[in-house]
């Protein structure tokens, strides 16, 4: 067997457009590696991403993929699922892109419960149009909008889809690819809307207004801010500021929309 | 039903479902809003019993991603919704024009601007329709002007969004959506149903945007083996992102082509009592059976007034037009807006005669004698 990712690649796509240094190559492996892990056919796979730079992902990989409109992918995603249940349905999403101008479509799908994973590639900021600030972005850190520091409440997105309805809502991070690797299988597995939320670096857009001008110091920034589950529930509130827990926190099993479909499609019929 | 003929008293609306079941739609995704909602309510009883779905979506930016989606991975998709929803599907709308990917938006048209007049009718979106979202792109809009019509139409809207891979608007408005008319249900054998056209080539040398001679490329559905992208940035043949200029331009204008060369098939529109007309009446929509009206009662007083329904309002029939421009002394455009298809109906005349406007915008009907008053006075 050709143990080798490349081969889920778009060659002729090559070179990308990433700046070095940037997680979303990162996150690119650990989502092909977790899908190799499964022996998947590509032919079943669709993959639909937003827009930014954390989803131009679809345009390199050899599924069926579809780079929609800003925010909306998860719609996109849910028609293609309705229509045909069999196919397994990815989508890929920058932390604007599900948080801010997509977060009602992200409530949604985690309240349909809808057997669909949801990647979110999580850089605290809106990469691909220069650095603005996002609703992830921690408050007090800076954006280009944010010139005199973000007062922002963070979303966290991994309680919001825990409490409308996800079966499955995990977090990781880039310094642990192989944790993410692991959560994004799991999350493949899951018959439901599966979440995986994983922080990564834009040494560009983020790093260089922040004082995190190298990918180096982007990543053990990223290992310093985040804290294991257990951990996390140790500390106090004043411990807390400025922390993000990683690991898994929801994994159950609840009725699935496409199935909920079929049953009320074959009781009726 | 499908077996017999039969006829049946229906609303707009409901005539408006059981022609896109008939057409083949097996997905509808909506959101709630007067005049439209008893598309999606019919839609919530039939689709589930046929193995289709329906959606209630969470806004109608969601539904018209969803019914793209459902496109692509194979079912024919309809949305329907009005004024403030239409708004709010255009940059899907877009993306659906670019990808070209085929569905049909249904828009029961009201007053506005804004919430304006829910309850009422009105033709204010026929430019919306054309242009509403942004960047040159094609747009093939729809207006039938009864009931029966409307069933036959919505097949036609759904045929043209599978042959010609685009968006297609099916423009109601709140009066046809909810008055009730006799409407002959055809058999499945009396209709004729076109399918997108699917991919011949083997898999290795699937080029997803690479059109035929018609202008429009074969479309594989999402699980079908046919891997490929679709993106809404410019793309060349191979589905790829590209800012070459050559492709672009050939991308931008093959879209607009597509629906642009095809007008002949493309549009619908029917001529009454135009042969010795002096003075024509250029109408669509609900406006159209009133001015079938306004020809009876002039003939009767001995005016030669003629009619030219635009069943097809998007592409514009501008050859039509202008053939008529030079027959008759007098064209009038009788609409519920202020003039905006009267302006197309101007452009296409070349000032070859004069074209009134006549428009409403109180939340009521243009009726027929209003229609012979304008003629008679626009005559004098
Ligand atoms: C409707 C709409 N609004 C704004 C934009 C401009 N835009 C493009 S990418 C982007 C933000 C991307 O940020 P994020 O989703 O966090 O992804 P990243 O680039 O950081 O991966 C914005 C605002 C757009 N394309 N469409
Ligand atoms: S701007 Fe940031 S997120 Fe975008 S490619 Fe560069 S480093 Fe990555």
């Amino acid at each position: 067997m050709n143990n080798s990712i490349t081969q889920y690649f778009r060659k002729e796509m090559f070179p990308h457009i990433w700046c070095p240094g940037c997680g979303i190559g990162i996150i690119l492996g650990a989502i092909l590696r977790a899908i190799h892990s499964l022996g998947w056919e590509k032919d079943d796979i669709a993959m639909v991403s937003g827009i930014g730079c954390s989803s131009r992902i679809t345009g390199y990989v050899d599924f069926n993929t579809m780079n929609t409109t800003h925010g909306r992918a998860l719609p996109f995603a849910t028609g293609i699922k309705m229509a045909n249940p069999s196919l397994k349905v990815i989508t890929v999403m920058g932390d604007g892109d599900c948080a801010a101008i997509g977060g009602n479509h992200f409530i949604h799908s985690a309240r349909r419960n809808i057997d669909i994973t949801a990647i979110i590639i999580n850089n605290m900021i809106y990469g691909m149009t220069g650095g603005q600030y996002s609703p992830l972005t921690p408050t007090g850190k800076f954006g280009s909008t944010a010139p005199y520091g973000n007062i922002d409440q963070t979303f966290d997105l991994a309680a919001l889809a825990a409490s409308a309805g996800a079966s499955y809502v995990s977090r990781s991070t880039i310094f642990d690819v192989n944790q993410a690797t692991r959560f994004i299988k799991k999350a493949l597995l899951k018959k439901g809307f599966s979440v995986v939320e994983i922080i990564s670096d834009c040494p560009i857009s983020f790093g260089r207004i922040n004082q995190l001008r190298t990918p180096v110091q982007m990543l053990e920034w990223i290992k310093n801010i985040t804290v294991p589950k257990k951990v996390w529930d140790k500390l106090s509130e004043e411990e807390k500021e400025g922390k993000f827990p990683t690991g898994e926190f929801l994994d159950i099993d609840i009725p699935e929309y496409t199935e909920r479909y079929q049953e009320t499609c074959n009781r009726i019929q | 039903m499908d077996k017999n003929k039969s006829v049946k008293v229906l609303q707009g609306n409901e005539a408006c479902v059981e022609g896109a079941l008939l057409a083949g739609v097996r997905f509808f995704a909506g959101y709630p809003i007067t005049p439209a909602s008893e598309i999606a309510e019919g839609m919530a009883v039939r689709l589930p019993k046929l193995g289709g779905v329906f959606m209630q979506m969470e806004d109608e930016i969601a539904s018209m991603a969803a019914v793209i989606g459902a496109s692509i991975a194979g079912s024919k998709s309809m949305t329907a919704s009005s004024g403030p929803g239409i708004c709010l599907k255009q940059e899907n709308i877009g993306f659906a024009a670019i990808t070209e990917v085929p569905c049909v938006i249904v828009n029961s048209q009201r007053g506005g601007p804004s919430t304006g007049l829910p309850t009422k009718p009105s033709q204010g979106d026929v430019m919306q329709a054309r242009w509403g979202t942004h960047g040159d792109h094609p747009m093939i809009a729809l207006a039938p002007s009864d009931v029966n019509e409307v069933l036959h139409i919505t097949i036609k809207a759904i045929n043209f969004s599978e042959k010609y891979r685009t968006p297609v608007m099916l423009l109601l408005d709140e009066v046809i959506s909810h008055m009730r008319e006799k409407v002959n249900i055809p058999t499945r054998e009396e209709i004729e149903i076109i399918d997108r056209k699917k991919p011949t080539v083997d898999k290795d040398n699937f080029l997803p945007f690479k059109a035929d001679e018609d202008l429009v490329p074969p479309m594989a559905n999402f699980g079908s083996g046919y891997r490929y992208h679709l993106t809404g940035l410019v793309h060349n043949e191979k589905g790829y992102p590209t800012s070459n200029n050559k492709e672009v331009d050939q991308l931008i204008r093959r879209l607009t082509n597509k629906v642009e060369l095809n007008k002949k098939d493309i549009i619908i529109e029917e001529e009454y009592l135009l042969d010795d007309a002096r003075v024509a009446i250029v109408a669509y929509g609900s406006v159209a059976r009133a001015a079938e009206r306004t020809v009876k009662l002039a003939r009767e007083k001995g005016i030669k007034v003629g009619l030219l329904k635009l069943v097809t309002l998007w592409p514009f029939s501008d050859e039509t037009i202008n053939r008529l421009a030079g027959q008759v002394d007098l064209i009038i455009v009788p609409e519920l807006n202020l003039g905006q298809m009267a302006r197309e109906v101007q452009r296409a005349a070349e000032g070859k005669c004069r074209v009134i406007p006549y428009g409403r915008v109180d939340g009521e009907l243009i009726n027929p004698v209003e229609i012979l008053s304008k003629i008679e006075e626009e005559s004098k």
